[in-house]
């Protein structure tokens, strides 16, 4: 492998870019209009532009993508998160040119892009899956029954969602009926699949998602937890591993359910399993993300393996270099997706990075898509950057944490770091006794 | 005559509202997209619609007028 196109922008860009450099490989960056002064696009080796802002028009036209790999002679594309990164059609179309796909084959993502299909095999393989619909739910007449069923509150997801998209709670009946139609609808414009299923809403949940890899020799292993709880419109703020609430048993048994997950459907590359905690330590599966996960590097930190350099690696058709034993997980790791948007409301904040100064701390990575007098537009996630925290406890990495944000200086626009002060001094969460409801919870203090 | 303007930058995703229908106090209008995130804009008087500014697919920023109301 010489020659690697990144099919993404911002900081997964540079992150991917980053350990290419580290193996001598070259790197082809593709950007829109909005993106052109990025640090990613100078970054790579090659840049091409593919076209106008909005990611219809870019990052999610695969044909053009896969036109300059082709001419530019790539040897693998890097799908990075969000955008192609789950799109079978994507993934096939580029095995088709004869160009290696970083990540599993097209048919597993696929396969685990549905989510209906994905609940269905992993019950097969014995994991416990989010009581609910089995097959589609036909009408709102079969959503209505199948809920008094399973019994309110309950959760209305799209099968071609995922990720915290197309999904919506329902306290009761009159909820269900209100949502059933508009929720159908938008499934089938954002998703092209309608298709929609009915899971029963777990109360007090924690969010564990497990990191896992496999080659193409069928070994597939872990590489232990990561706690996402902390969200807002179902969409993760603040990652960290190991999870505060998981006892030495659960996590044996919630990371050899992931391994279990993987091996139904012979996993090869990085993938997560996210599953659904109860208050009472029972976990069910809720989906497989057949990608880099946004939240990796604070598996990186504790267990100190460059996750995209194995993704290379197997996609090179090399195996695993560790086995399972080898695996060993130290310190503690926390991520804060630092978000352009008002810390109060959650409302999106786009404008222009007029001051960015970042304090040094070694205890602190940032992965940071951005520089100073850049500007975060409209059109993409609001992302700017990753504050990944590590040091040999949790409690220092609080204190660090801390450190870090009352001395962050960024200007020009709404960011939520000032929500992430807040949560550090929050009781709760210093006790690592948090669920999902965590930010709903939170006062809206001004 | 009153204006429905965008409270940020963003592209119109569903326009709500056809000209000449009546809109209560509110009542979403529009709703943009902006960041991954969707954002209803609601009238803030009622009133009929007296001419749509915008479309969907059309990229607006913070401030431009999208219905006025008569």
């Amino acid at each position: 492998m010489k020659k690697v196109l990144i099919a993404n922008r911002g900081e997964i860009a540079l992150r991917i870019i980053k350990t290419c450099k580290d193996r001598g490989i070259e790197t082809i960056a593709v950007y829109s209009d909005a993106d052109a002064e990025l640090p990613f696009v100078s970054e790579a080796d090659y840049a091409f532009r593919i076209g106008e802002p909005p990611v219809a028009k870019s990052y999610l036209n695969s044909d053009k993508i896969i036109e300059i790999a082709v001419s530019e002679g790539a040897d693998a594309v890097h799908p990075g998160y969000g955008l192609l990164s789950e799109n079978s059609t994507f993934a096939r179309k580029i095995e088709e040119a004869g160009i290696k796909f970083i990540g599993p084959d097209w048919q597993t993502v696929e396969k685990m892009g549905d989510k209906i299909i994905a609940r269905k095999t992993m019950l097969e393989a014995g994991v416990p899956v989010v009581p609910g619909t089995i097959e589609p739910v036909a009408d709102v007449e079969e959503g209505v029954k199948i809920a008094q069923s399973i019994g309110y509150p309950v959760m209305l997801k799209a099968s071609g969602g995922g990720g915290g998209i197309g999904m919506i709670k329902c306290d009761n009946e009159a909820m269900l009926i209100q949502h059933f139609a508009s929720s159908q609808q938008r499934a089938l414009s954002y998703f092209g699949n309608g298709s929609m299923f009915i899971e029963k809403y777990i109360e007090n949940a924690r969010h564990i998602e497990v990191q896992i890899f496999g080659d193409s020799f069928g070994n597939i292993v872990h590489l232990y937890e990561r706690d996402c709880s902390v969200q807002r419109r179902n969409q993760k703020v603040i990652e960290e591993t190991p999870s505060p609430f998981l006892t030495e048993e659960l996590r044996n048994k919630i990371t050899q359910a992931a391994v279990l997950s993987a091996k139904a459907v012979s996993y090869t590359n990085a993938g997560t399993v996210e599953f659904v905690v109860s208050e009472s330590g029972d976990f069910y599966f809720l989906e497989m993300n057949t990608r880099l996960q946004v939240e990796h590097p604070v598996t990186e930190m504790i267990t100190g393996i460059d996750l995209v350099g194995w993704q290379l690696d197997v996609a090179d058709g090399k195996p695993l270099s560790l086995t399972q034993d080898e695996i060993r997980a130290a310190g503690h790791s926390m991520e804060f997706r630092l978000y352009a948007e008002d810390p109060v409301t959650f409302m999106p904040s786009p404008g222009s990075i007029n001051q960015l100064i970042l304090p040094e701390n070694e205890k602190v990575r940032v992965d940071c898509g951005y520089k100073q007098g850049n500007s975060v537009t409209p059109f993409y996630d609001p992302m700017i950057a990753k504050i990944i925290v590590s040091d040999s406890t949790r409690e220092s990495v609080i204190s660090e944490a801390e450190k870090f944000f009352s001395d962050l200086t960024i200007e020009g626009l709404k960011t939520n770091a000032a929500l992430f002060q807040r949560i550090l001094s929050d009781e709760q969460f210093r006790k690592g006794d948090y669920t999902t409801a965590f930010l709903a919870k939170q006062p809206t203090k001004k | 005559m009153k204006e429905i303007t965008a409270s940020m930058a963003g592209t119109v995703w569903q326009v709500l509202v056809a000209e000449g229908d009546t809109v209560s106090a509110g009542q979403s209008v529009i709703i943009l997209e902006s960041m991954k995130m969707e954002i209803p804009i609601d009238a803030s008087e009622e009133g009929t619609v007296a001419e749509l500014k915008v479309a969907s697919g059309d990229f607006v920023n913070e401030g431009d007028v999208l219905v006025v109301l008569k």
